[in-house]
Order: structure tokens, then C-alpha cells, then sequence
């Protein structure tokens, strides 16, 4: 069984956004970039289900659609355990362009399970996973908690509001990964970190796709009021603001 | 041409977000002057798909089929897919919960449409066509255009206001048979949350973060919430550790909401906390640091400590629901 886990390069979650030229680009000045949140938690789990040999998963590989300046996150992703990486050379353009770059690039490529995080922290779009399985033709289960395999089969845990399934599906598929899929994220050790250096990234070329959208540019959320204080001792007071002044109970 | 509008049933109920759904998707209607479709598969009682026109939808399609077992991502984007060439739609709306995360991006593949999700208004403009969109996990906010003919738009829960508005309608059953072959999801248990309101549902959400100490202390925290009839979260720390369970979890990696109403209460305001509630009308903040940047996010704080502030607004609750 072959893994493969799609990899977005954002910026570390605590950064303070700014946009430059007119508002139409993120400022990248001291930006630090990581391996989006979610797609951390799902090669741990990849890497979980490979760790225990009843699984029968011989590689995980993660693909990335980006430029060559991209390529820290990606030995990261190897230092943490990936077995090799597939990088498909272009900067990334809207979602549907990714997804079309990433199917073109593993088509034939016979990945059994597909790992996509529910959303990358930069544009929370939440689509690349969907339309990735949608360009292969491939089943999808979208808000993943838990993937298992147990007899061979594929065993899946979906979130939906208000409850959970636990469903079945045939390989290939396509999972859209949410809280629970892994505990914490693997942290690469000091062995991993030398073995990425040599690790394979396989450098595809890419197609000629157009992007169906476009970002006409960024605003900053509006500023809000300022914090009105009620006195710790005259707590009540605050419910009584609630009521009469917010009126939101 | 028309806006379609895919409505999601739970045990063949629609709820707030439905309705929100529908206000939406009939003004962008209006706004082109053309009429709001809504579409519902499942079994739905009648007197509940007429609620749907309440909110301005003219035309309500129902797809019933016994051979629909399972939510299957290929098989409702396939029936979807039918349902926007027969109705001509060129503007799709669904939600932005895990069932429009399934369905838009298969859509849009199929529809070649472009796609637009965890929209918060009415589009900016029509012409080119505009919408506004969260990014960076509410740290900004983008105008998007979408350049296809076809447009795709997942809508935020709570950002829009139910608004009624009735006009006649027709509810149309309309049968298309699922391609059996596509259908490859089986479910083998389902286990519902019972009773509890959704944290994402809810318009009061009163949430503890590592500031309760511990989890013996929560008493006062979840009676707040009972009064107010509110649902409970917490930080994620208080949720690895255990204290409350994982689907209180709020923020970047758990629940992302908006209410109209959030207590913070013991939580510092880490960014990553903020992404996932950032986007409520009012933050309450309680907590014993005054320099907590929790207090930069909300509109009313109280700088004390939880176990002396919450039995006082117990109590003042109690005290303004017995008028
Ligand atoms: C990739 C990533 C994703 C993350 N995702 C999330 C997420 O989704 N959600 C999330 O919450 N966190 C998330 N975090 C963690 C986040 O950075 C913070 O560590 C976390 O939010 C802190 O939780 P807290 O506010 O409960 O605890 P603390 O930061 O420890 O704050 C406790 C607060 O309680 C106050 N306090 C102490 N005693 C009292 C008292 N008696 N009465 C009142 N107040 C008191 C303190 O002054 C302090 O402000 C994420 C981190 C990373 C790196």
C-alpha cells in the first residue's frame, strides 16, 4: 500500500499578517514557513499506519506544489519520516490550479490512500482534497477524525454536525483530515533530519492550467471597539451590559 | 439561469443554518434578477421543505431515493451536478460545514466552476463578480473574483442573517437515479450526539480555557451556559488534557464559530485560539492577567479570577431571568 500526504508551505501560525503592493500580496519579510497544521497531523498519522507492519504500507510520500524556496518545508516533512517527495515546480495558484497540478503528477502514480488537511491556514479554503478526487475519479470522505486499517480494510471515522459515522471505503480514496486523525504532530529527530538530506524529491514540471479564481486584494478585519471593564466585584453588572447594552441576551 | 441552494436535512429537519442558506442565496438572486432553487435529497417531510420558501426560495426540488443508503461524496455531487445543468444555475451555495467541504470542490471540478468558500456577505460585486472571504484564519479578509461562468460559493455559519421573505413556490419532486457504481461509501455506525446544543449551532458558547485550574471546577461554568441556554467549549490545552471532551475544542485546529455571544473565560487569546473565534459579534473575556491579549479581542472584560466571578453572574442571570 502506497501513501501519499498533500503538503502546503504557510507561514507559522502566530505571524502577524501584512500585505504589501496595494494590499495584494502577503508581506513575507521574517516570515517563518511550516508544514500546515493539518498536513502535519496527517503524515503522523501516515506515518502511524506504516510504523505497524500489519498494515502493509511500504511508503509514504508527501507532494507539494511550489518553487524551489519551498523545499526547507518539504525536508521537514522527510526529516519527520516521509520516505521520499514529489514537487511539482511552480508557485501555487488558486486551489483548483493545485489540484490540477497534483493530479496531473500522480496519476499514474497508484497511491492507495490520499491524505489531505481539512484546510491550509493561509487561504482556509478547504477544496484541494475534493477536487483532487474529483480530477482522479476517486471516492472521498471530507472531515476525517480516524483512518484504520484493520483486515486489509479501510476503516474510516467521519465527523459530521452533530455526530460521527464510521464508514468503509475502497482504495484508492481520497481522506480530508480534521482533529483526532493524529494526538500531536511527529517531531523530526536527529537521525531523521540527517537521513532527509538524502532523501528523493522528485521534481516534476509543471502544466499549463489557468486558476478559475483570483484575489483582488487583502483587508485587514476592522478594528473593534475597545474592552469595556466591569469590576471583578460588581461582576453582575456585566450581564445586566449584555442585556440592556449588547442585547445579545 | 438560477441560484441553487443545497440544503442538508438532519433526520429530515432543516435548522438555523438551512434558513441562513436560503436568505443568502435568495438575495444574491434578487441581486441578478433571477429566482432562488432550493435543493434538499432526502426524506423531508413537506411542511419542512415549505420552509424553505419562507426564506425566499421559489422553487424547492426534492430528490428521494430508497437507494441513496449513505452520504456518498460522488454520488450527491453527481445528482447535485444534474440537478444545476437541468435548472441552469450559475451560481451554487452551500454550506461551509463538513458536507459543503465535501461537495463544492467535486462541484466545481465537475461544473468547472470556480469556488469561493467561508463566504461572510453578500458579494461585492456582480460584475465582475466579487465576494469577501476570511483568510489567514480571520487575521485578514480577501475579495475574491471568481472568473468562471458557473460560481461556487460556501457561506459561513452565522455570518448572515435569516430573513423571511415570502414568495409563492412550488415543491417539484424530481427523480434522478444515483449511478450505482459510484456509490462506494458504506456506513457501518452512526453515533449522534444527543440532547447537547452544537458548539457551531449555538448563539451563546461560554468556554473555559487552563485558567479553570482544573476540571472539578466547571460546576458554574456549564450552569452559566444552562441559564443562558449556551453551549460549552474550551481551549485546546483543556481538551488535550482531558478536562472536557475533544468536541468542545474551539480554534485554528478544532471548531471554528461565530456566535453572536463568547465567554473566554481563563484563556489567554493565543492566535490560534482567536482563528477559531475571532469572527463572534461579542467576546467576553475573564481573566486574572489584565495584559491577557484575550482583552485586545473583546468588547467586555472582567479582570478576576473565574471561581469568584462565575457564581456572580450565575446568580445575575438567575436574578434577570425571574423578572
Ligand atoms: C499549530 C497550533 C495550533 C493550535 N490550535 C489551537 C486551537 O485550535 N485552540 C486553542 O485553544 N489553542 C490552540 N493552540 C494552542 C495555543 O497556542 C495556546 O497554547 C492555547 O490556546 C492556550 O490555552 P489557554 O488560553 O487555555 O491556556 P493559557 O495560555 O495557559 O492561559 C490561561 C489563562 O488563564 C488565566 N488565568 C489563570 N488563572 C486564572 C483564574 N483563576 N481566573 C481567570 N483566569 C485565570 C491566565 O492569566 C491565562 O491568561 C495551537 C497551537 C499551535 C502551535
Amino acid at each position: 500500500m502506497k501513501i501519499l500526504v498533500c503538503i502546503s508551505n504557510v507561514p507559522d501560525t502566530t505571524t502577524k499578517v501584512k500585505f504589501v503592493d496595494n494590499s495584494t500580496k502577503i508581506d513575507v519579510n521574517g516570515i517563518q514557513w511550516v508544514i500546515n497544521p493539518w498536513d502535519e497531523l496527517a503524515l503522523t498519522r501516515a506515518l502511524e499506519l506504516k510504523d505497524d507492519a500489519s498494515n502493509g504500507v511500504q511508503t509514504v510520500t508527501v507532494g507539494h506544489v511550489g518553487l524551489i524556496s519551498s523545499e526547507p518545508t518539504l525536508r521537514k516533512a522527510l526529516a519527520i519520516g516521509a520516505d521520499d517527495a514529489i514537487r511539482i515546480n511552480i508557485e501555487a495558484g488558486d486551489a483548483y490550479a493545485i489540484a490540477v497540478q497534483l493530479a496531473e503528477a500522480i496519476r499514474n502514480e497508484n497511491f492507495d490512500i490520499i491524505l489531505c488537511g481539512i484546510e491550509s491556514s493561509d487561504h482556509n479554503g478547504s477544496t484541494v482534497g475534493g477536487m483532487l478526487a474529483e480530477l482522479l475519479g476517486y471516492p472521498s470522505v471530507t472531515g476525517v477524525s480516524s483512518v484504520k486499517i484493520e483486515n486489509g480494510q479501510l476503516v474510516i471515522t467521519r465527523e459530521i454536525d452533530g455526530g460521527k459515522e464510521i464508514i468503509t471505503v475502497p482504495a484508492p480514496f481520497i481522506a480530508v483530515v480534521q482533529k483526532g486523525i493524529a494526538k500531536e504532530p511527529r517531531i523530526a529527530a536527529m537521525r531523521g533530519i540527517m537521513m532527509a538530506r538524502t532523501k528523493p524529491i522528485k521534481v516534476v514540471e509543471p502544466q499549463l492550467i489557468d486558476s478559475l479564481t483570483e484575489v483582488i486584494n487583502y483587508e485587514m478585519p476592522k478594528p473593534r471597539a475597545a474592552c469595556k471593564y466591569v469590576a471583578a466585584d460588581d461582576a453582575g453588572q456585566l450581564i445586566v451590559l449584555l442585556q440592556n447594552e449588547a442585547k445579545v441576551i | 439561469m438560477s441560484v441553487l441552494v443545497f440544503l442538508e436535512n438532519w433526520d429530515g429537519k432543516f435548522k438555523k443554518l438551512s434558513f441562513e442558506l436560503v436568505s443568502y442565496a435568495s438575495k444574491v438572486a434578487e441581486m441578478l434578477g433571477q429566482p432562488a432553487i432550493a435543493l434538499s435529497i432526502g426524506k423531508v417531510d413537506a411542511s419542512e421543505l415549505e420552509k424553505l420558501a419562507a426564506y425566499g426560495a421559489e422553487k424547492v426540488i426534492n430528490i428521494e431515493n430508497d437507494s441513496i443508503k449513505a452520504f456518498d461524496e460522488q454520488v450527491y455531487t453527481s445528482m447535485i451536478a444534474e440537478v444545476a445543468q437541468k435548472t441552469g444555475a450559475n451560481i451554487l451555495v452551500l454550506a461551509n460545514n463538513n458536507s459543503g467541504k465535501a461537495l463544492a470542490p467535486r462541484l466545481s471540478v465537475r461544473l468547472k466552476a470556480g469556488i469561493a468558500s467561508g463566504v461572510s456577505r453578500l458579494p461585492v460585486s456582480i460584475n465582475p463578480f466579487v465576494v469577501y472571504k476570511k483568510v489567514y484564519s480571520g487575521k485578514a479578509f480577501a475579495n475574491v473574483a471568481i472568473k468562471t461562468e458557473i460560481k461556487i460559493i460556501t457561506l459561513a455559519q452565522n455570518s448572515f442573517e435569516v430573513v423571511e421573505s415570502s414568495k409563492t413556490f412550488v415543491v417539484e419532486k424530481m427523480n434522478i437515479q444515483p449511478d450505482g457504481k459510484l456509490m462506494k461509501t458504506q456506513v457501518k455506525e452512526v453515533q449522534k450526539q444527543s440532547g447537547k446544543i452544537l458548539i457551531t449551532d449555538a448563539d451563546i458558547v461560554v468556554s473555559g480555557g487552563r485558567g479553570m485550574k482544573s476540571p472539578d471546577n466547571w460546576g458554574p461554568l456549564v450552569e452559566l451556559a444552562d441559564l443562558l441556554g449556551a453551549a460549552t467549549a474550551c481551549s485546546r490545552p483543556v481538551s488535550d488534557e482531558g478536562w472536557r471532551s475533544h468536541d468542545e475544542h474551539t480554534g485554528q485546529t478544532g471548531k471554528i464559530i461565530a456566535p453572536n455571544l463568547y465567554f473566554a473565560i481563563g484563556i489567554s487569546g493565543a492566535t490560534q485560539h482567536l482563528a477559531g473565534v475571532s469572527s463572534s459579534k461579542f467576546i467576553v473575556a475573564i481573566n486574572t492577567d489584565k495584559d491577557a491579549p484575550i482583552f485586545e479581542a473583546a468588547q467586555y472584560g472582567i479582570v478576576g479570577d473565574a471561581s469568584k466571578v462565575l457564581p456572580k453572574l450565575v446568580e445575575a442571570v438567575k436574578e434577570i431571568k425571574s423578572k
